[in-house]
């Protein structure tokens, strides 16, 4: 079992890192896997997107171009790869930046205020992991046991006081 | 009783310098500085490209040879790899002020415990007599025919008076070697700039106007004369930096 | 074995690295190897002796990589291809000193300026000389993180064994993408050089570091003792990996991320029923031309896949004599094939000769 996952949407939404956040969990649960980022001049504002697969084998090319799970924060984004998902596949849509349906109807779509709820719960930048907690509960690709030791580890010791808010993010989605 | 003797760190092979050229008593000032200061065994020279391209025969301790310009990049690699040996560079005005001028100035700005010996006598030799960083205003040589005409290359860059702005290096001076005070005076300069180096200090360049009888198609001692007449009123001698001497001063 | 961490590319390197005793980093900050330079800034202040400088220039930096190899010690630089360009000169001055040194280039599209993209145009340089002068480098090419770090430290290796500089030639993608690394414990062990440069101490005679031999004879002996070197090194440390080739038709060439490409499209072509293999080669210099000169034997036909316009494919004609035919599968400016591309170039290879 292979899962090709594209993160896209705006540099500065946290798209680097929830796709880190899946392979590090990923990697936790002794799974192949791969992480991309798209790079650019831009820092912040500019688009940006990650390539992350998890598998059961060796991962051979690491560019994620026929998603099997799409997840998007802005609407250039989804304008760009809604037609790259593979029939059958996954889009996660932050509902709060992103007013248009999909179109496609061959694939499952999944509408979150994924920014409405962060602000909600008091972490605006935090969209991106609400996505992800989304994404573990409709697509299985990584267990939900054990995301509180993944952030341990990808949370560097000096920024520790960012796990609660992190995990409480996650759970959100996942409930969401 | 000796009187006059080869320092131990000078090789004891025949230079190739051309007669009258000054490389011959820098490169015996080096040597006894070297001696003086018991550092042979534990010194590096690093070569330059131009005259002294060979100067790697001529000193008695460990030698390298850079390509044009680098002989500062390559001293800090040295340098850094172990800063318990001496590290000193020996380099042409083509080489320190033209294609390596970005390397001068860094590894002076960080003031890199090295020692620069910089040879200024306003040519190009190796080469055959091109113009120089240094080359005078109005200077006949073979890429300025009609005399260097400032108005299309530029003014001669005066290096200690550039580098001694840099609040960087730690020594910086101007010597000659065209008379025989000008000599005694360069060998305690020259000596200074190691010293500086064994006591950790940094950066210490001294810059020696020389002569290229060859070159600016004149015999050994009109090369003298013309140093005394026109190189030094352009280059005044003298220390133009001395940080530890400044602190002092305070 | 130790514990399996996530990490770019870049990073691996610079880890790598200081575990195989280069305590020494010299670099210029530059798109998409910045990461390396980063990660050495970071530590090497923090290891005994480790020395991270941010060199002036590309052409400072090599420079300060020779005078330390010169003393001895492990040392590297990393840049991306307009920076490698720069470095040239110092190359070949170390390629002519005998001394070992590595050299990273995460590649970027070009010429000129170019892109920040990933790219692998810059194998002309890296294998056929790239500065003046008769010369070769050992150069390695990952795949993958893992092999990110393993060359690393292969490449220190072979550098002090043959006395010449390595080259890890990578590309964006490789230096920016994560994988799983387990990263080697033990420290390596180091070679004697007497040939250093290490203070003559009034015990030996002077050691002395030089490319500059006026006496013709004299520098075409070095010349020939140095190609001498570089048979062994192409007699024994050839390295290439072999997929699916025990009865392929069409052999796809490809390395780097352009093999991560190709083994998707040679698996996709065997589901298709076409009998595709890879040979990728670990080593581009040397090439390995008895690999591909087997596969030729049984092949029909060869496919290079490649992140330029065409710059391997050289080589292997060469390897094959032009036996069979080579076609190209190819995007550049940091565009990168995708597995249906490759397909796409298997399948019309297989056709072409049935």
């Amino acid at each position: 079992m292979t899962t090709q996952i594209l993160i896209a949407g705006f540099g500065g939404q946290g798209v680097l890192f929830a796709g880190k956040f899946l392979a590090y969990k990923g990697l936790l649960e002794d799974k192949q896997l791969s992480w991309l980022p798209s790079y650019g001049p831009e820092m912040r504002g500019g688009t940006a997107n990650c390539s992350v697969i998890i598998s059961d084998e060796p991962v051979g090319s690491p560019i994620v171009s026929k998603p099997d799970v799409l997840v998007v924060m802005n609407l250039p984004s989804l304008d760009k790869y809604e037609n790259d998902v593979v029939p059958g596949g996954k889009i996660f849509v932050d509902s709060t930046l992103i007013e248009r349906k999909v179109e496609r109807t061959d694939v499952d779509v999944y509408y979150i205020p994924a920014t409405q709820l962060a602000i909600d719960i008091g972490a605006p930048t935090l969209a991106n992991m609400i996505m992800t907690g989304k994404v573990i509960k409709e697509t299985g690709v990584v267990s939900y046991d054990g995301i509180e030791q993944t952030l341990t580890k990808i949370i560097s010791a000096r920024k520790a006081n960012l796990k609660d808010i992190n995990f409480k993010a996650l759970e959100t989605g996942y409930n969401a | 009783m000796v009187v006059f003797e080869r320092p131990h760190s000078l090789a004891k092979v025949p230079m190739h310098y051309c007669p009258g050229c000054t490389h011959g008593i820098i490169h015996r000032l080096v040597a006894q500085a070297i001696d003086e200061l018991g550092i042979e065994g534990n010194a590096i020279g690093v070569a330059p490209v131009g005259c002294a391209v060979m100067a790697y025969n001529y000193f008695t301790c460990d030698m390298i040879e850079a390509a044009h310009g680098r002989a500062p990049a390559v001293a800090t690699g040295l340098k850094r790899a172990d800063p318990s040996k001496i590290i000193f560079t020996y380099q042409g005005d083509g080489d320190l002020a033209s294609i390596g001028m970005a390397e001068t100035v860094h590894a002076a700005t960080r003031n890199e415990n090295i020692t620069v010996i910089f040879v200024n006598n306003a040519i190009y030799g190796m080469t055959g007599g091109q113009m120089a960083p240094t080359s005078l205003p109005g200077q006949v040589t073979q890429t300025s025919p009609y005399g260097r005409d400032v108005s299309m290359a530029g003014y001669p860059i005066k290096v200690s008076e550039m580098l001694s702005a840099l609040d960087g290096p730690e020594f910086i001076a101007r010597v000659a070697v065209n008379n025989v005070k000008n000599v005694k005076n360069a060998q305690k300069i020259i000596k200074k700039a190691f010293e500086n180096q064994v006591n950790g200090k940094g950066f210490s360049l001294v810059e020696v106007v020389s002569s290229c009888p060859t070159n600016w198609g004149k015999t050994p001692s009109d090369a003298l004369k013309w140093v005394e007449e026109e190189m030094i009123p352009y280059y005044p001698l003298g220390v133009y930096k001395d940080k530890s001497a400044e602190k002092e001063g305070e | 074995m130790s514990e399996k961490v996530l990490m770019k590319g870049n990073e691996a390197i610079a880890e790598a690295a200081i575990r195989a005793g280069c305590l020494h980093y010299f670099g210029y900050p530059i798109t998409p190897q910045t990461e390396l330079a980063a990660y050495m800034a970071k530590r090497m202040p923090k290891i005994e002796g480790g020395v991270f400088l941010q060199a002036e220039s590309e052409i400072a930096a090599i420079n300060m990589v020779y005078g330390v190899s010169a003393t001895g010690k492990r040392v590297m630089t990393s840049s991306s291809s307009p920076g490698v360009s720069l470095k040239q000169e110092g190359i070949s001055y170390i390629a002519g000193s005998d001394l070992p040194a590595l050299i990273v280039n995460v590649q970027r599209g070009g010429p000129g300026l170019g892109g920040i993209q990933p790219s692998q145009s810059d194998y002309f340089q890296a294998t056929k000389g790239g500065g003046h002068g008769d010369y070769h480098l050992i150069v390695l090419t990952p795949a993958s993180v893992q092999e990110m770090a393993d060359l690393t430290g292969l490449a220190f290796e072979l550098a002090d064994k043959y006395r010449m500089p390595a080259m890890l030639l990578a590309d964006g993608t490789m230096g920016q993408m994560m994988e799983p690394v387990e990263l080697p414990e033990t420290k390596p062990e180091l070679i004697d050089k007497p040939w250093a440069l290490t203070g003559t101490g009034m015990k030996r005679e002077h050691n002395i570091v030089n490319s500059l031999y006026l006496v013709p004879e004299q520098l075409e002996k070095t010349n020939l003792e140095r190609y001498e070197r570089y048979k062994l090194v192409e007699e024994n440390e050839v390295r290439y990996e072999s997929f699916m080739m025990d009865d392929a038709d069409v052999c796809v060439v490809a390395f780097g991320i352009a093999a991560r490409v190709s083994k998707n499209a040679v698996v996709e072509a065997r589901k298709q029923g076409i009998k595709a293999g890879l040979i990728r080669p670990i080593t581009v210099w040397p090439f390995p031309k008895k690999a591909l000169a087997k596969a030729a034997e049984t092949c029909k036909a060869f496919v290079s896949v490649e992140l330029s316009m065409g710059q391997m494919i050289e080589d292997i004609n060469l390897a094959i004599k032009c036996s069979k035919p080579v076609s190209l599968c190819n995007r550049v400016g940091g565009m990168i094939p995708s597995p249906e591309e490759v397909l796409e170039s298997i399948k019309k290879a297989a056709g072409g000769n049935e």
